[in-house]
């Protein structure tokens, strides 16, 4: 990582086609994965899904390292700051969404 | 009683001059940066509201006898690899090399044109088969959240050739680069909201 990634605007780093290739490869593979052991049935209902959101996490972070040069150096700490409070965010929104729809449907199941 | 003011400097205008503030470029590609993460939030939105709403199918077709994974497996190809050639594109930018970055921008472009085809063509598919964007809450929740991602990768392809325009027109300036730039985040964005997409609607939806 020391002899890429040269910055010339604050927070926008440039990337190498050794990164781009390394990040498109990853990304192949992370595709693969998760498509395969849907298409095959290989596994079992849970295993499957806790693969396919590894896979994703996985592959999120892969483009955002390698496609979009996030990094922890000083240039760049704005951005990744921001960028961990919108996860935060994001996070809040979705599972509290799915938190309180299921309460209520469990609620309304049970006749309360 | 008014008090009389210093005569400006010569050459003053009042405004910033472009070389006194040479990282303008870094100010304006940030400020897209929190634009997309605000995009994150709308597409967060459109995600939860599938987790809720997702398996209402109510008497409409379901989601496992549609989707198709061989054709969602080739429109994600589609979209990765465009990621990659923007990639592309964006190191012929950095060596100032026009050629390279009209010829991997119209591979780009191609690219993004094919998965949308592909999309409007599922779309149609679906909705002939009974599972319309009104036929159900779980459809509902469907068409928008794919909808407005398809939406987004039309918008980027028409920035595209505005971008095509401008560098035609202008060559490899700066404030090109800088809108080359921005336009590379909002694709690779995209590409990263399909990635959740195709883990979440369709290989969650199928299993």
């Amino acid at each position: 990582m020391a002899d890429h990634g040269e910055t010339t605007h604050a927070g926008a780093a440039h990337g190498s086609v050794r990164e781009y290739v390394t990040g498109l490869l990853l990304s192949i593979v992370l595709t693969a994965i998760p498509f395969g052991v849907v298409m095959s049935g290989a596994l079992a209902e849970g295993l499957s899904i806790a693969l396919i959101l590894l896979c994703a996490v996985g592959q999120v972070l892969v483009q955002l390292v390698f496609f979009l040069h996030m990094n922890t150096s000083s240039e760049q700490l704005w951005n990744t700051t921001s960028a961990i409070f919108v996860v935060v965010l994001v996070a809040i929104l979705i599972v509290g969404s799915i938190w309180i729809m299921h309460h209520l449907n469990h609620n309304m199941l049970m006749g309360h | 009683m008014s008090t009389e003011l210093a005569a400006p400097p010569a050459g003053y205008t009042g405004y910033i001059e472009e070389d006194h503030h040479h990282d303008y470029g870094g100010d304006v590609v940030f400020g897209f940066w929190i634009y997309i993460l605000s995009d994150c939030i709308l597409f967060a939105t459109l995600f939860a509201v599938f987790a809720v709403l997702g398996g209402n199918f109510a008497g409409a077709p379901e989601a496992v006898e549609l989707f198709e994974l061989d054709y969602v497996l080739a429109e994600t190809a589609l979209l990765l690899l465009s990621s990659f050639t923007f990639g592309m594109a964006m190191l012929e930018a950095n060596k100032k090399n026009m050629k390279g970055v009209f010829t991997w921008l119209g591979a780009t472009f191609a690219l993004g044109a094919g998965f949308l085809v592909m999309e409007v063509n599922e779309f149609i598919h679906f909705t002939h088969e009974g599972a319309a964007a009104w036929s159900s809450g779980a459809w509902s929740a469907f068409y928008g959240l794919i909808g407005t991602h398809g939406l987004h990768v039309f918008a980027g392809m028409i920035w595209m050739i505005v971008l095509w325009v401008h560098l035609w027109r202008d060559g490899l300036t700066e404030g090109n680069h800088v809108r080359l730039m921005c336009l590379s985040l909002f694709w690779h964005f995209l590409d990263i909201i399909w990635i959740c997409v195709f883990s979440v609607v369709y290989l969650m939806g199928v299993l």
